[in-house]
């Protein structure tokens, strides 16, 4: 009570005293280290054990590498300058100095047009011009010649941002297109590019007629257009059926079998009418030459993206109360699952042309993509699966009593839930997918890896190894840590649970 | 009064197959089976046109045939002249080897890695995360690649043990660690030293014995025996007597420097020491996060439960967290031995003779038999992931929590 | 047929790649370059540079072939093959020749299916060892590690002649030549095995040449040379007579540097003008026009020319003509005659 203090007492002491400073031991960095790195006996041989086993390590690696050569023309080069300088050990980054592009992006062939229009102006106008030099002028020898000269006069930096830009450009509007899907709180209509992405991504990477991947698109929509309305008129089978109708006089020819042919698929002919019209596009490329990290990141990409659809199917299938759907299902994931990648991507490589009707040959990347695609799909589906589960059984239960049909139910209720707390899932899968790619350098692609070896087998960098393992090393590691970084970030702040 | 009747009986009309719920089901599932029936048959005609094109046909008769290649490491005798049946059983074995092997290395490194994370030293469990986060995020067949790099670039030669030479033999002259490979002595079995072994077999019975009599005695009268001392005894101190009293009937070949290699001993080639490390250090940062993840999933509430009953902090690992902690960690465990059983095949970059390399390797290389052998090894793969998994079924269904 | 309706699609979605059907020169014509299947790497006989561009003893044969049909040295898809898929990427028309020094064995011309069109090179399995370990001879090698490549003739070659000559070994198996290279530098095998060639180019590139030598014994015999699909005869005359072609250009003394004079107006020799198709309809014969073999020699010189280039005494990879000379010279060079 107040009023008791109004009696003055001698012993009590009527003002605060100042809070003393804590004992030296307690505070700062001392008590941290008291507290983190010292605790316990124990604690300190563990601190001192940790201590050693870093100077280890690092007294090994980083002379090593701070003392690396980075300008020479070849591995004796190196020697010859390492001797030179009296050093013991040094890295020889100049093979990754030289060839970085070429990990980079494989053979893929640079905008030599663009390059030479905007550095070599005068040496272009020397040789005849464009048209002279890239359009039928000069026969390939000589062109060969010209663009190996110009670009020994350019810098790679110049090199990776103008001779690179299809594929730059194709990795920048990717994350356009991710960022939609990752963070939600970005506008939904930003989904509409995510969708035309791959489209787009198809048409810089690959090249051709603009017209190609804007008329599937186009048809695509159109069958689903058609679908809906037929489906509002008619019914759910109506409309399906007109969907597949339309499907297949766009992109197939149901005529065949009778021997006819030229009227469908519609496709290329509406694409022969635009070409001529509007010949727009960019220079074809071939998938034989796609290679390096972009390879990786095609490959997983695509493989994450084209199982999606599948992958949902399947753990919805394996969920289905119908018994064969079931089992068909559980059997596809079973057996994708039990047998390792690699025998998957030998299978692509040996076997996949014979199951395919005979005289069909895709080409190795694309065969290599529907294998991953499958393969990925079972891992997917058992995400999802995870992500079905997830659940509460109340949903279901209210989709249900509100007399909403399977599909519906599903498309309006469950998946967007059950696809959410998968993302995380979903993201790990793409990670392990994408450090799975390095395997295709034993089917004759150019992965990083691959590249690696044919850099190896030129007589200057000849017999060099840790300096390509590492920086192609750390390639992947930059990249799967910011994503695995993304996905616990997710995952926290998915979890509802407060514990 | 009315009469209750039944409602009247519709006759069946086909639109019910699509709109009815009853029937809907099945038509679906014909019309499934139906197209999966012609996918199948549209695969296997497919590929038998192709075959015939090619002027192939799928016959197995080329296991029996002479493999004419050499294995290295082989747990069962096979020479050049042998099948390549017998080529596929090695290298089966060469991966059952590898995997078992990884598996437990795998468990040993994960574990000590996951707890060292969760440890109060700050630098040990900074170097840890470190430690787990470079082995996850780079892909194996680099860890592969690098760790091979490291075994052959940075162990000496054999030539470096001869004398005046730059290495020498550690362990008290016994074990030789060489970039061909590391090699240990190897035990030779003369008379009497079955004995030994059965004693030594004998003691671990008991020791198993031992620890249900004791639990059985504690959950009984409450007493605790001290189990570990004991089960530490009966391990070596029998065998022991055993392998004297009998005269030492073991004895140890020891390697020595022949002309070109190591002669006698065991030799551990480096191809399989790279692979097994490899896989085991990669598999290990995987399973450190299930061990992390299934220690901080027991709640914390259950060690205090434990501490204000009065039991001790280690018995409290023993009796309250490890159990629980097992029950989220085991699953995901035995997924991560299936994953390292299927990396195994990996075995490609090193040149470690696997069913991989000899199936589905150079006997399809040697005799242009791609789809047989193919097959053939994914179904040794599936089967050996069915069994794998199975387990784990199992495992699943024996803890599952029952639910009333 | 449904199947080819689905065809179609893909097609035209443009990733398909040309049906493998028979007539490969017309899918070559058709897609204006030639799909050639390498080594992914092999000093002196197959390996990029930095701008991308192979280079090669076997990659110029590939530009030998594509110059004769498209009339351009450059129109060549390399497609690089280990040696574990090559013969089913050829058979399952991914490329339309290899040319990755692969040896023409019997169970490969019949039961692989395949065609092979002449000898590019004459190899043989040899063993290469550090000159230190003091052997002279493959018959003492007894007790050795040997790296050899998996996936090659020389796995069953090596077997056979330790199994013969009673010789215990290890094998260490390798996948690549860097790999084995490596290997073998590092110790981890005393013996390196592959081709004399491979050994050779293998060899130019160490850092201390002089300490290692390759052992006198040549254990196999190893005739390297392009492989086609078999039933595709017109394509293989293509590239085996494009392959004559060179070697009997060297014979008859055309180079690169006079072969377009020489093609110009007919000659005094009958063989260099049918050769260079000044005189008779030669190249019709293998649908080709007649100046095929002029353009082939243009774009990459005589066989002697492309040897001495890549892979001859003046290169580091130091190989000797050998075997590989004109039989007029004591070596297994001989062309048949163009008539």
């Amino acid at each position: 009570m107040s009023t008791q203090n109004t009696h003055p007492v001698a012993y009590v002491r009527r003002e605060m005293l100042d809070p003393a400073a804590p004992p030296p031991g307690q505070t700062g960095v001392i008590r941290w280290m008291r507290e983190n790195l010292v605790s316990s006996w124990f604690n300190a041989i563990l601190t001192f054990v940790a201590l050693y086993v870093i100077w280890y390590v690092l007294s090994g690696i980083l002379p090593w590498t701070l003392n690396g050569i980075w300008n020479a023309t070849s591995l004796n080069d190196c020697r010859a300058i390492r001797d030179a300088r009296g050093l013991e050990s040094a890295a020889c980054w100049a093979v990754i100095n030289e060839r970085w592009l070429q990990i980079l992006f494989g053979f893929y062939p640079t905008d030599d047009p663009l390059l030479a229009r905007l550095f070599h102006g005068e040496a272009l106008a020397a040789a005849g011009g464009v048209d002279t030099v890239f359009n039928g002028g000069l026969n390939a020898t000589q062109r060969i010649e010209f663009v190996s000269a110009m670009k020994n006069q350019t810098s790679n930096g110049l090199i990776l941002f103008f001779g690179y830009w299809r594929p730059m450009l194709a990795l920048l509007l990717l994350v356009v297109a991710v960022a939609p899907v990752l963070y939600s709180s970005l506008p939904r209509s930003m989904l509409l590019f995510s969708l035309a992405y791959p489209f787009v991504a198809f048409f810089l990477l690959w090249g051709g007629s603009v017209w190609l991947p804007v008329l599937v698109a186009l048809g695509l929509v159109a069958c689903i257009l058609i679908g809906r309305t037929l489906a509002s008129r008619f019914g759910m089978l109506g409309g399906t059926l007109g969907g597949l109708l339309a499907f297949l006089l766009i992109f197939m020819n149901p005529l065949s079998f009778l021997g006819i042919t030229g009227v469908f698929p519609l496709l290329p002919t509406v694409q022969g009418v635009f070409d001529s019209i509007l010949p727009w596009g960019l220079a074809a490329v071939s998938s034989d030459q796609f290679g390096g990290f972009m390879l990786a990141i095609i490959i997983g990409t695509s493989g994450i993206v084209l199982s999606l659809p599948l992958g949902i199917a399947l753990a919805l299938g394996r969920q289905s109360s119908m018994p064969l759907i079931q089992w068909v299902c559980v059997a596809f994931i079973e057996v994708i699952r039990g047998v390792p990648l690699i025998v998957w991507l030998f299978t692509a490589s040996l076997l996949l042309n014979y199951f395919l009707p005979p005289g069909t040959s895709f080409d190795l990347l694309l065969r290599v993509i529907i294998m991953v695609t499958l393969f990925a799909s079972a891992y997917l589906a058992e995400v999802v699966r995870g992500g079905l589960a997830a659940l509460p059984n109340g949903q279901y239960e209210a989709a249900n009593s509100l007399g909403l049909d399977y599909w519906k139910s599903m498309r309006l209720i469950i998946l967007p839930q059950a696809l959410k707390i998968s993302i995380p899932g979903i993201v790990n899968t793409f990670i392990g997918l994408f450090k799975d790619t390095t395997l295709v350098v034993f089917i004759g692609l150019r992965d990083p890896l691959g590249l690696t070896n044919a850099i190896r087998a030129t007589s200057e960098w000849n017999g060099i190894y840790w300096e390509l393992y590492i920086f192609v090393g750390l390639l992947f590691f930059t990249f799967c840590f910011f994503m695995s970084r993304y996905s616990m970030y997710l995952e926290q702040r998915l979890r509802t649970d407060h514990r | 009064m009315a009469e209750a009747t039944d409602p009247p009986r519709e006759s069946f009309r086909l639109s019910q197959l699509l709109y009815d719920a009853r029937y809907r089901s099945m038509t679906i599932q014909v019309v499934a089976a139906i197209l999966i029936m012609l996918l199948l048959v549209e695969l296997v005609d497919n590929t038998v046109t192709n075959l015939a094109a090619l002027g192939k046909d799928i016959r197995f008769g080329f296991l029996w045939s002479t493999a004419g290649y050499d294995i290295n490491q082989q747990l069962i005798p096979f020479t050049s002249q042998d099948t390549h049946a017998r080529a596929a059983v090695v290298g089966i074995l060469n991966t059952l080897v590898v995997a078992v092997l990884g598996c437990i290395l795998a468990t040993i490194i994960g574990v000590l890695a996951g707890v060292l994370r969760l440890s109060s030293n700050w630098l040990v469990a900074r170097i840890m995360t470190f430690y787990v986060e470079a082995m996850r995020n780079t892909p194996l067949l680099i860890w592969i690649l690098i760790v091979f790099a490291v075994m052959t670039e940075a162990t000496p030669q054999p030539r470096d043990f001869r004398e005046g030479g730059s290495a020498s033999l550690i362990l008290w002259d016994s074990v030789a660690i060489s970039n061909r490979g590391v090699y240990i002595p190897r035990p030779i079995w003369a008379e009497g030293s079955m004995l030994v072994v059965a004693v030594f077999i004998l003691s671990v019975i008991g020791i198993f014995i031992l620890r249900n009599v004791a639990r059985k005695r504690q959950q009984d009268t409450g007493q605790i025996l001290p189990v570990f001392r004991l089960s530490l005894a009966l391990f070596f101190l029998p065998t022991l007597l055993a392998y004297f009293v009998m005269g030492r009937p073991v004895t140890l070949e020891m390697p020595e420097l022949g002309g070109f290699n190591f002669a006698g001993g065991i030799q551990i080639r480096n191809s399989f020491i790279a692979l097994w490390l490899a896989l085991s250090l990669y598999t290990s940062a995987f399973i450190a996060e299930i061990v992390r993840s299934g220690i901080l999933a027991v709640s914390k509430g259950q060690t205090e439960a434990a501490f204000a009953l009065g039991i001790q902090p280690n018995r409290t690992m023993q009796l309250i967290i490890l159990p629980q902690a097992l029950r989220v960690i085991i699953p995901p465990l035995i997924s991560q031995y299936l994953n390292l059983t299927k990396n195994s095949s990996l075995a490609i970059a090193v040149g470690y003779m696997d069913v991989r390399s000899t199936l589905g390797g150079i006997t399809i290389n040697q005799t242009g038999r791609e789809l047989e052998g193919m097959l053939l090894l994914g179904i040794f793969y599936l089967i050996t992931s069915l069994i794998i998994s199975s387990a784990m079924n199992f495992y699943n269904s024996s803890v599952k929590l029952k639910e009333r | 047929m449904n199947k080819k309706v689905f065809l179609g699609a893909l097609t035209v979605a443009g990733l398909a790649a040309g049906a493998s059907a028979a007539a490969t020169l017309d899918d070559v014509k058709a897609r204006g370059s030639l799909k050639c299947g390498s080594n992914e790497g092999l000093a002196g006989f197959a390996a990029p540079d930095a701008n991308g561009v192979w280079q090669g003893f076997d990659v110029s044969l590939c530009r030998a072939i594509a110059a004769a049909v498209l009339g351009d040295a450059q129109a060549v898809e390399f497609v690089p093959l280990t040696s574990q898929t090559r013969f089913t990427a050829l058979a399952a028309g991914e490329v339309d020749v290899l040319i990755r020094n692969s040896t023409w064995t019997f169970s490969r011309d019949t039961d692989l299916k395949l065609d092979f069109k002449g000898v590019n090179y004459y190899d043989g399995q040899g063993f290469m060892v550090r000159s230190d370990i003091g052997v002279s001879s493959a018959k003492e090698l007894d007790g050795t590690t040997v790296c050899i490549q998996t996936g090659t003739t020389t796995e069953l070659n090596l077997a056979d002649y330790f199994r013969v000559n009673n010789i215990s070994y290890e094998p260490v198996p390798v996948a690549t030549n860097a790999e084995g290279q490596q290997q073998y530098l590092a110790g981890a095998c005393d013996v390196y095995t592959t081709d004399i060639s491979g050994l050779a180019a293998t060899r130019a590139t160490f850092e201390n040449a002089s300490e290692h030598v390759i052992l006198p014994e040549v254990v196999s015999k190893e005739p390297l040379g392009p492989a086609v699909r078999h039933g595709d005869s017109e394509w293989g005359d293509i590239v085996g007579w494009t392959l004559s072609a060179l070697i009997a250009a060297e014979e008859y003394g055309v180079t690169s540097a006079n072969v377009s004079e020489l093609s110009a107006n007919p000659t005094a020799n009958p063989e260099i003008n049918r050769l260079l198709g000044t005189e008779g309809e030669l190249g019709a014969m293998i649908g080709l026009d007649k100046d095929w073999a002029a353009r082939a020699i243009a774009a990459v010189g005589n066989y002697g020319e492309v040897f001495e280039r890549n892979i001859g005494e003046a290169t580091p990879i130091g190989l000797a003509r050998g075997l590989n000379a004109q039989w007029t010279d004591g070596g297994l060079l001989y062309a048949a005659p163009f008539r």
